[in-house]
Parts: structure tokens; C-alpha cells; sequence
């Protein structure tokens, strides 16, 4: 398929693009606290970029795990068919 | 029968159900949406309190009881009818429509019931029409589900029938008011209700059933059993500290299970549960604020399933493929389902200006008044988990990720519809809760949901885990694998156990019976031996002989006679 034919969401430049937009934003998130008075409810949630942080590292976390789990609980899919 | 509601407003889904098969084209398409309409008036018709009392046994039963959360529930299971019933109209079988308003209808006699034992009947109701609906998609995969999930729901009914029957002999009273699980009959009332809400160690009954429904089908299926479970929860232990565990657990079973799993529509299923969690951990905390928040998000959240059960049902109604290794790059053909199932997606993960935004941070909120530090902040963690699961995976391996060929085009228009109404709902209530917060169980909600602060920290929270997604992409490689559950034990350790158990006994039984009829040929042998044609026992013998003895035993009694 020529290049011209994918479509422009597909395409190796846009995406490139997309990841640029996507990392702007996330560093002008975190910048924004320093603008923006988080107080947090408990302390440590309200240090600066916590959210950020947090929400990255228990993500990573959770998809480490499931990972691991996998390997003890995955099976074909056919596992079942002959119930 | 007196009081000032003579009909309850779900039994006009149920009767007008039942007329369904008898009507054709425009008519029944009419039907399916005035009936949910005229129940939903009917609703706001019932006043507060008992509107309709009946005489049984020696109990007053409420059949109809006006109240802020029962309102709540019934208004969105009305809502959810209507547009199921548009989403379906075209594409479902008569029988499906049918069950799935009976079950729409018990779904609503739950919410509106102000006793016990109207809330049981109404929710075996539910149990039965629910599994008429999964078991119409016709397959044999529907069918064996639907058989799972019939037996499973059979014994929570039977745990709650013995919890309820135990409160009523205990208290004198069946009126359905808020317990403590301190006792055997609430405890067991309890496991009842936790049992149809996904609750652990039984939760895989929904991942397990839900996915094989028709696409239309798990529409209905996302909407009411688990939801009336909370509204149940929360009517009935509101506060119950233990509650926070089940809820907690839940919400990361839901996540984990989704991340490894590849088929779509069990994606979303394992979300239901996820979803739930936050529910039944905010009915645990108690606080008015909680309480609020788990109905609101019962509310939402109905709302937000359903149209991502639309948009993965359009999908697999235009496509006939549900695993996730087999789709991607559906954005280009099927734009208004993605852009709906993205708004869905987007609202799941509590995104601002989206319905999750401003009723699941209530929960949040409850926690953080309460002081309850570690439950905050795995409410926190599982907020980012669910934008991980279902906010970015679902759309992203449906719609994009690699390019699978595939060109349908959009679904036909009522599915279109049904939508496009969803959508704009999530985003309206998202926009302007005011509506929602106003009919929400404990008035006023003093929430403010939109503060600068709380919205950098949802989107700082919600992106980074977009990035964390995007970054372990390569460890979320799609493979053609299931994810054993508990379900493992019932479907194949139990189911071989009994298969071992049944040929050792056959085994036995053939070793019994072979003795049995060896000792019997014996036995028939030594009887032919003696009674037979050569038979000692089966000769004829001589006249003579026969005095002969005569005679010898007359000589014998005359000597013992003269001795």
C-alpha cells in the first residue's frame, strides 16, 4: 500500500507528531502545579507532581503484575470447548 | 390492596412485554419505546412512602414504596429500556425483547419495593428473564453459559430466600430497612446480594456469562443485575465497614483480569466488576456523600456501559468478531462507533466534562472525609488502572493499534441512535450534574466536582497512566488465551471430579453385577442340578419303595410305642 493510501492518523509523521503533543502536555500538567495551590488530603498527595507520578508508577505496576499472573493463569481459549 | 399507586410502575415493562410477540413492525418498534416511557412517568408518579399496600400471611407487603433512591434507580433502568429497547429493535429476536423488558421491569420493582419479599420475587423475576436473554443469542457457548449462570443465581436466590425468611421469623417484620451483618439471616442476606453484585469469590459468573449474550443482549445484561444489587446494598447495609474489602478487591480483580484478557466484550465485563467495586467500597464507607456518590455512579455508570456495550456490540454485529487479535483500524469505516465507544471510554475513566468525572470522585471524596488514607489513594491507583483497562485498551485495540483489514461500516440507524443519545448523556451529565446530584438520595449534595485542583489532578492522574499504557504496550502483546478464575473450580476441577467419580462407580457397579449374576448362574445351577430333568429331587420313584418306607416307619412308631 502506497504511502498516500494509509490513512493520515496512520501514518508514521502524525504519529511521531502525536507522541510530541502528547509529551508536551503531560510535562506543562506537571508544570502547572507549580501555578496551581494542590492541597492534597493527606500530605503526600498534594507534593508536587504526585498525580503524575503515581498514576504512571501504579499503572506500570498493575500491567507488571497481570503480567506475572499470566503466566500462572493464562490458557488457549479454547481451554474450555470441551465442557 | 390499598393505596394510592394501584399498578407498579415496572409491571407495565412486564405485562406490556408479554405483548410483544402478538404485535408486528411499527407496532411493536412503538411499543419498545412507549413502554419504558410510561413506566418512567409512572415513576415520578409515586409519591413518597408506601403507595401500595397487600395483605399476605400475616404480613402488609409494600409493593410500591415512593423513595429518593428507589426513584433514582427506577428512573435509569426506564432510561436504559428505552434505549436498549432502540439499540435492539431491529436486530434482536422477539424473545429476546421480551425477556429483556420483563427483566428491565423486575430490575424496577426491586428499586420500587418496600418490603423483603416483594424485592425477592421481583428479583428471581430478574434471574429468570436474564437468563432468557443470554440464552436467546441462540449458540451452543449461550446456552452452556446461560445454564452457568441459571444455577448460580438459583443459589444466591436460595441464600437470600434463607437469609430473608430467618430477618422475618427473627424481627416480626419484613419490611426492608437498613441491617447490620452481625447475625446469620443478614449475613446470608448479605452473601445474596453480594453474589449478583460480582462480589468475590463468585465474581467470574459475569465474565463468564455476560460476553456469550447477543449484541444487543449484554446491553440489557450490563444494566441490571449488578445495579440492583447496589441499589439493594445500599437500601439495606449502608455503612457496612466490611463492604470496603469486597469493594476494593473487586475493583482490582476487574482491572488485572481485563488487562490480560483479548476478547473485547469480557474486556468490558471485567470492567462491569472493576466498576461495581467503587460502588459497593463507597455503600462501605457509609457517609452521606458516599452513599451519593455510589448511586450517582450507579447511575453513570449504566449509562456509559451500556454505550460501550453498544459500540463493542455494533462492532461484532458489523464484523462477527469479538477478540481483540483479531480487530484494530475500525476508526476508518466505523467512525461514529468509535467516536461514541472513545466518549464511553473517556467517561468510564472519569475524563472532565464526562458522567464518571463527577459521581465516582464523590466515592473519593467520601473516603477522604472519613480520613481513610489507604482507601483513597487505591481509589486513586484503580482510577488510573481503569483508564488503563478500559479507557485506552478497549478503544485502542478495537478501533486502532494495527490495521486488521477489515472496512464495515457503521451499524444501521437505530443502533446509531441508541448512541448517539448514550453519548450525549455522558457528556450532558458530565457537563451539567446539577439534574442528577438534585434526584440523588440524600439531599442537598453540597459537591463542587469541578475546582481547578481537582481536575489537574484527574487529568495529571489519567494521562500519565495513558503514558504508562502506550510505554508497556509490548508487555500487552495479544494472545489467544482465556484467564483461569474461580469458575475453574465448577467448570473443570468439580466437573472432573464428578466424571472420576462417575467411572469409578460405573466401574464398581460393573464388578457387583458381574459377581451378582455369577453367583446367580450358580445358584441356578445347583437348583437345575436337583430339580432339574436329571434332578435327584425331580425323579419319580417306585410304589414299592414307597410301601416300603411306609412300612418301615410304621415299625419304628409301634417300637417306640411298646418301649
Amino acid at each position: 500500500m502506497s504511502p498516500t493510501r494509509i490513512h493520515w492518523l496512520r501514518r508514521r509523521a502524525t504519529i511521531r507528531k502525536l507522541w510530541m503533543v502528547g509529551c508536551i502536555v503531560l510535562a506543562l500538567l506537571v508544570l502547572a502545579q507549580a501555578l496551581i495551590e494542590v492541597k492534597g488530603h493527606f500530605g503526600l498527595d498534594g507534593t508536587f507532581g504526585f498525580n503524575a507520578w503515581y498514576g504512571f508508577a501504579t499503572c506500570v505496576a498493575m500491567v507488571v503484575f497481570a503480567k506475572g499472573l499470566g503466566v500462572f493463569l493464562k490458557r488457549k481459549d479454547t481451554y474450555y470447548d470441551r465442557d | 390492596m390499598t393505596g394510592t399507586s394501584l399498578f407498579p410502575p415496572g409491571l407495565i415493562l412486564v405485562v406490556g412485554a408479554l405483548l410483544l410477540p402478538f404485535l408486528h413492525g411499527t407496532l411493536r418498534k412503538s411499543l419498545l419505546l412507549l413502554l419504558p416511557l410510561a413506566a418512567l412517568w409512572m415513576v415520578w408518579r409515586v409519591p413518597d412512602g408506601a403507595a401500595l399496600t397487600l395483605p399476605f400471611l400475616d404480613y402488609t407487603l409494600t409493593p410500591v414504596e415512593g423513595t429518593r433512591l428507589g426513584r433514582l434507580f427506577a428512573t435509569i433502568f426506564a432510561i436504559m429500556a428505552f434505549a436498549g429497547g432502540l439499540f435492539a429493535m431491529n436486530q434482536s429476536r422477539v424473545v429476546e425483547l421480551t425477556a429483556a423488558f420483563v427483566y428491565a421491569g423486575s430490575a424496577m420493582g426491586v428499586a420500587l419495593a418496600g418490603d423483603l419479599i416483594t424485592m425477592f420475587v421481583f428479583w428471581e423475576v430478574m434471574a429468570l428473564g436474564s437468563t432468557i436473554v443470554l440464552w436467546s443469542a441462540g449458540t451452543g457457548a449461550a446456552y452452556r453459559a446461560s445454564m452457568r449462570y441459571v444455577l448460580m443465581h438459583l443459589f444466591g436466590g436460595v441464600v437470600l430466600m434463607i437469609g430473608v425468611i430467618w430477618q422475618v421469623k427473627a424481627t416480626g417484620s419484613v419490611a426492608f430497612v437498613p441491617m447490620k451483618p452481625e447475625t446469620w439471616a443478614t449475613w446470608l442476606i448479605l452473601a445474596g446480594f453480594l453474589i449478583n453484585a460480582g462480589a468475590p469469590p463468585l465474581s467470574a459468573w459475569l465474565p463468564d456469562a455476560y460476553p456469550e449474550a447477543s449484541p444487543a443482549g449484554m446491553v440489557f445484561l450490563s444494566a441490571f443485575t449488578t445495579k440492583t444489587a447496589v441499589f439493594v446494598l445500599i437500601r439495606g447495609f449502608p455503612g457496612a465497614e466490611v463492604l470496603i474489602l469486597f469493594g476494593l478487591y473487586m475493583v482490582f480483580y476487574g482491572i488485572i483480569y481485563a488487562l490480560l484478557e483479548n476478547d473485547m466484550r469480557r474486556i468490558l465485563a471485567y470492567s462491569i466488576v472493576n466498576q461495581v467495586g467503587f460502588m459497593v467500597t463507597g455503600i462501605g464507607i457509609g457517609t452521606e456523600m458516599a452513599l451519593n456518590g455510589a448511586a450517582a455512579h450507579a447511575f453513570t455508570h449504566i449509562i456509559y456501559k451500556a454505550l460501550l456495550l453498544m459500540s463493542a456490540g455494533s462492532v461484532l454485529y458489523m464484523t462477527g468478531k469479538r477478540k481483540c487479535s483479531d480487530l484494530g483500524g475500525l476508526f476508518q469505516s466505523m467512525p461514529l462507533t468509535c467516536i461514541c465507544g472513545v466518549i464511553g471510554a473517556l467517561a468510564i475513566s472519569s475524563f472532565p466534562l464526562t458522567s464518571g468525572f463527577i459521581s465516582k470522585s464523590m466515592i473519593a471524596q467520601g473516603a477522604a472525609d472519613q480520613h481513610l488514607a489507604l482507601v483513597w489513594y487505591m481509589l486513586a491507583a484503580a482510577s488510573a488502572g481503569v483508564f488503563l483497562h478500559a479507557g485506552i485498551k478497549f478503544p485502542w485495540f478495537v478501533f486502532f493499534q494495527k490495521d486488521s483489514g477489515l472496512r464495515p461500516p457503521d451499524p444501521p440507524l437505530n443502533m446509531r441512535l441508541a448512541m448517539v443519545l448514550f453519548a450525549a448523556l455522558c457528556i450532558g451529565l458530565g457537563v451539567l450534574p446539577g439534574p442528577l446530584y438534585a434526584i440523588l438520595p440524600f439531599p442537598p449534595v453540597n459537591y463542587v466536582p469541578y475546582t481547578v485542583e481537582h481536575v489537574l489532578h484527574m487529568l495529571q492522574l489519567l494521562l500519565f497512566s495513558g503514558l504508562a499504557f502506550f510505554i508497556c504496550l509490548p508487555l500487552m502483546k495479544r494472545t489467544e488465551t482465556i484467564s483461569l478464575d474461580f469458575d475453574w473450580f465448577y467448570r473443570r476441577l468439580f466437573a472432573t471430579l464428578c466424571h472420576r467419580l462417575s467411572d469409578h462407580s460405573a466401574r464398581l457397579h460393573g464388578r457387583f453385577m458381574t459377581r451378582t449374576e455369577r453367583r446367580l448362574q450358580r445358584f441356578i445351577a445347583g437348583v437345575f442340578r436337583h430339580h432339574g430333568p436329571e434332578g435327584v429331587l425331580a425323579r419319580t420313584w417306585p410304589t414299592g419303595s414307597t410301601v416300603l418306607w411306609v412300612a418301615v416307619l410304621l415299625a419304628l412308631y409301634m417300637a417306640l410305642f411298646f418301649l
